[in-house]
């Protein structure tokens, strides 16, 4: 599908005529915006350590099973919506806009399988006593830090799969070009990017010692 | 552009051995972890495969390998330059308030 006239200015580089970046302005913003998303989410796990850090009793709850196996199987999800999306993401730039919008789907059905599982584990905590201000286990700062992070991850993990569903929409009616579904799928790898980060910091490391 | 795009994709076949990669990494974290390996060991090893499966993702699957080098060299460094600095700041205060905690 043609882009937006990346490269077709006639004025040379030294003039402004060429684009510094040589890709669109929605693909430079949105890398941009991942850029100043990603240190967001550095900040919150940097904060996490560092509570965790400073604080011997810290709690380290989850076990292998069900804990770790569910949020293991919930990377396998994310992982496998990235690669869905970058059939989305192939498809769209050949114009088989029908097969795009079928790689969008499953895209989404992998978001919300990993929004169900975390739900699910979400209120498993809470039901164990964990709130951002207790747990049974240890120092309080656990819940808040815990939540704060897997919930602002999980709210962009919500907002992708909205955001696919209204390009997949688009796409599909020859609304929007392979370049809008290109820039969705950058957003949609940074979400599951983050979690590479979460998933070690906060549930491997958090693996219940029993020896 | 986008003929040049087209041209740029590995293929299905690339994408696929990314995720298997990606997959298997993972499988080594949760190993890790199963096994119980000590925090301070774990922790550099855990940070390791995940910057391997950060770069793979960022490389492959956004696409920036096949961007003109000046995007990744202005969008690159400055993220892991405030990553660095995050880090070493809080770090030794970390240690430090651990170290003066009354045992």
């Amino acid at each position: 599908m043609a882009h937006a006239p990346v490269g077709e200015m006639t004025s040379t580089r030294w003039t402004g005529g060429a684009l510094p970046y040589g890709v669109a302005s929605k693909k430079l913003g949105m890398w941009l915006f991942i850029i100043s998303d990603a240190l967001t989410f550095s900040a919150l796990l940097v904060t996490y350590s560092y509570c965790r850090l400073a604080n011997p009793n810290w709690p380290t709850p989850f076990e292998i099973y069900p804990a770790i196996t569910f949020s293991t199987i919930m990377t396998f999800c994310l992982l496998s919506s990235s690669v869905t999306m970058v059939m989305a993401v192939a498809a769209a730039h050949r114009g088989q806009r029908a097969l795009a919008a079928k790689w969008l789907l499953a895209t989404m059905a992998g978001g919300l399988a990993f929004v169900v599982l975390h739900a699910n584990e979400w209120l498993h905590l809470i039901h164990t006593g964990v709130t951002p201000f207790q747990n049974p286990w240890g120092v309080p700062l656990f819940g808040a830090t815990f939540f704060t992070l897997t919930g602002l991850h999980m709210t962009h993990v919500i907002c992708g799969v909205i955001y696919l569903g209204i390009v997949a929409a688009g796409f599909a009616r020859g609304k929007w070009t392979g370049l809008d579904v290109e820039v969705a799928g950058l957003y949609w790898h940074f979400v599951d990017l983050v979690w590479m980060f979460i998933f070690p910091l906060v549930y491997l490391m958090s693996n219940r010692i029993t020896h | 552009m986008s003929a040049n795009a087209e041209h740029a994709h590995g293929g299905n076949r690339l994408y696929l051995w990314i995720w298997f990669w990606l997959l298997t990494l993972t499988a080594v974290e949760v190993f890790l972890a199963y096994k119980q390996v000590p925090l301070g060991t774990m922790l550099v090893l855990l940070m390791v495969l995940s910057t391997v499966k950060a770069a793979l993702i960022i490389a492959y699957f956004m696409h920036l390998r096949y961007e003109l080098g000046s995007l990744a060299v202005t969008l690159i460094p400055p993220l892991v330059i405030c990553i660095v600095l995050m880090i070493v700041f809080s770090f030794p205060d970390g240690f430090r308030l651990l170290e003066l905690r009354p045992r």
